[in-house]
């Protein structure tokens, strides 16, 4: 198992978001966690990078070593799990080489760097087009590609994506989810959280359903999609 | 006519002064959305640190160093220990406090400030001090306009310093994580950034600029005095406020602006006047430009 969640417990002041749920990640998934607004997916991602304190009894394990005692920078940096973060958070005031640059602030091997950027280029043309451009000035789809793109060069173990479809048109949902599917191939586990749950599926071997804080169903995403439970909450059918 | 030039060479000089340590709150604020009320006090304490490598390097190197070149060296030397105190103060100061409420920070500043003068006080005692001559003033006459080599100096040395912190903020990795601070602040360590490393620069680039500020200070008017930042501080303060929070380049022209606007205040009213006029016409601006001349909107929302 590359990641390991144990009893992860979050609390917002005094108000629970997750009521110690567990998972696993194991090297080259792609697995889901699909739930409805509010129930804590994006929780979840955060408290993995460190943006948020867990409760003291939680365990977040990456490769049997204890998460919990870096900080974010360090989750990013030294063990390589990247995050896209909700709302893309990109640079607006830099330009689109400036955030890809950005995101290797911490990494030494200038060749390495260099193949990185080129290969995201290659997946996402748009961006080396505009690469000299602003990022603010992108549309959507065009900094999702950023978002995507960045988190790759800050960190290829994991990738944690938080809702990566939210506002893209349909087709561009597509793009970016085959683009993710490269991603993938080359060895990047992907963790997924999303609300459109049947694009998820389709798209992850695995999947969780997180209901208020609590993880209430676990499986294969084939099965999921079947689940009658899954469908009728879920998938709108 | 001459008048007016003559009034124009010393506007520039003391907008140097002003833009040079403008430049430090604006770069914090940038970064760490605070004000760094301690800043008029980190510029004193560099002003003294160059009063004491001057005096150094002159008493050991006097006979076999020209002048320029001990300025130079104190310059560097300053800036480098300098910085240490920009780092010190992050740490010490604000780094405890980074999420706590705004105001408990900006007390912070000022209590520091305090702890500055007041440390000084018991170091070296209420005397003043004079910060020794590095650069032999020679006097120029152009068609009537009086001007020295040391006021020229200022405004160059400054308006370079300017221009390099400019180059490090546009082209390089740190600079980039600066300005992505300024942007948003909480996606920078997702991209392997340290919060704990790019604050403590910012004050160190913030400090060694201060007391860059401070030896030129010394180099026009030599009188040091533990209490020589304050009002300085408060008017470079003014110039960060004016100049739009956050906007290095705004905090810069607002420092010269600053200064334009007290010489020629002083130019037609009596100097007591001075202050009095000058902040009115600041206030007045700010009135009906209140974010300043660049201040931006954040994406974060604001905190102070």
């Amino acid at each position: 198992m590359q990641l390991k969640v144990k009893n992860l417990t979050v609390s917002y002041d005094k108000i629970k978001a997750l009521h110690g749920i567990s998972f696993s990640l194991n090297q080259g998934e792609i697995v889901t966690i699909i739930g409805a607004n509010g129930a804590g997916k994006s929780t979840t991602l955060r408290a993995i990078s460190r943006m948020l304190p867990c409760e003291a009894n939680s365990k977040i394990e990456f490769m049997g070593e204890d998460i919990l005692k870096y900080s974010t920078d360090k989750v990013v940096s030294k063990l390589g799990i990247s995050h896209v973060p909700e709302g893309r958070m990109i640079f607006g005031n830099l330009t689109i080489t400036e955030n890809l640059t950005l995101a290797c602030f911490a990494r030494k091997n200038k060749n390495k760097i260099k193949k990185d950027k080129k290969w995201v280029f290659d997946l996402f043309p748009r961006l080396e087009e505009r690469k000299d451009q602003l990022a603010g000035t992108l549309s959507g789809g065009e900094q999702q590609m950023l978002a995507v793109s960045r988190a790759y060069m800050s960190g290829k173990k994991i990738m944690l994506l938080d809702e990566p479809s939210m506002g893209l048109a349909p087709i561009l949902m597509l793009d970016m989810f085959n683009s993710l599917k490269e991603i993938n191939k080359l060895g990047t586990t992907i963790l997924l959280v999303e609300q459109n749950a049947r694009l998820a599926l389709k798209f992850a071997q695995r999947g969780y359903v997180l209901e208020n804080g609590n993880l209430v169903l676990k499986g294969n995403s084939k099965d999921l999609l079947k689940d009658p439970k899954v469908k009728q909450a879920y998938l709108g059918a | 006519m001459d008048y007016f030039f003559q009034n124009l060479i010393n506007a520039l000089q003391w907008g140097s002064f002003y833009a040079v340590i403008s430049i430090g709150y604006s770069m914090v604020y940038g970064v760490l959305m605070l004000f760094n009320f301690a800043h008029g006090d980190i510029f004193m304490v560099g002003t003294y640190i160059g009063f004491g490598i001057a005096t150094l390097l002159l008493a050991l190197f006097s006979a076999i160093m020209p002048g320029w070149l001990i300025f130079i060296f104190t310059v560097v030397i300053t800036m480098f220990l300098a910085s240490f105190v920009g780092v010190f103060v992050e740490i010490v100061g604000y780094r405890p406090l980074r999420k706590a409420p705004r105001a408990s920070a900006a007390i912070t500043g000022l209590m520091i400030g305090i702890i500055f003068e007041t440390g000084n006080l018991i170091l070296l005692g209420a005397q003043r001090l004079s910060f020794p001559p590095l650069i032999k003033s020679i006097s120029y006459n152009f068609k009537g306009i009086y001007f020295t080599n040391v006021k020229i100096m200022i405004v160059v040395i400054s308006l370079l310093l300017m221009l390099l912190l400019h180059t490090f903020i546009q082209k390089t990795k740190w600079g980039m994580a600066m300005r992505a601070m300024s942007y948003d602040f909480l996606a920078v360590p997702l991209m392997g950034v340290s919060i704990n490393v790019i604050a403590p620069l910012t004050f160190a680039l913030g400090a060694g600029l201060a007391s860059v500020a401070g030896i030129l200070y010394g180099q026009a008017y030599p009188v040091l005095d533990p209490y020589m930042g304050v009002l300085l501080g408060w008017k470079a303060f003014v110039a960060a406020i004016l100049g739009g929070r956050g906007s290095i380049m705004g905090a810069a022209l607002a420092g010269y602006m600053l200064g334009f606007i007290e010489i020629f205040v002083a130019m037609v009213f009596p100097s007591t006047f001075r202050d009095l006029i000058a902040y009115s016409i600041i206030l007045i601006i700010l009135t009906f430009r209140p974010r300043g001349f660049f201040g931006m909107a954040h994406s974060t929302s604001l905190r102070l």
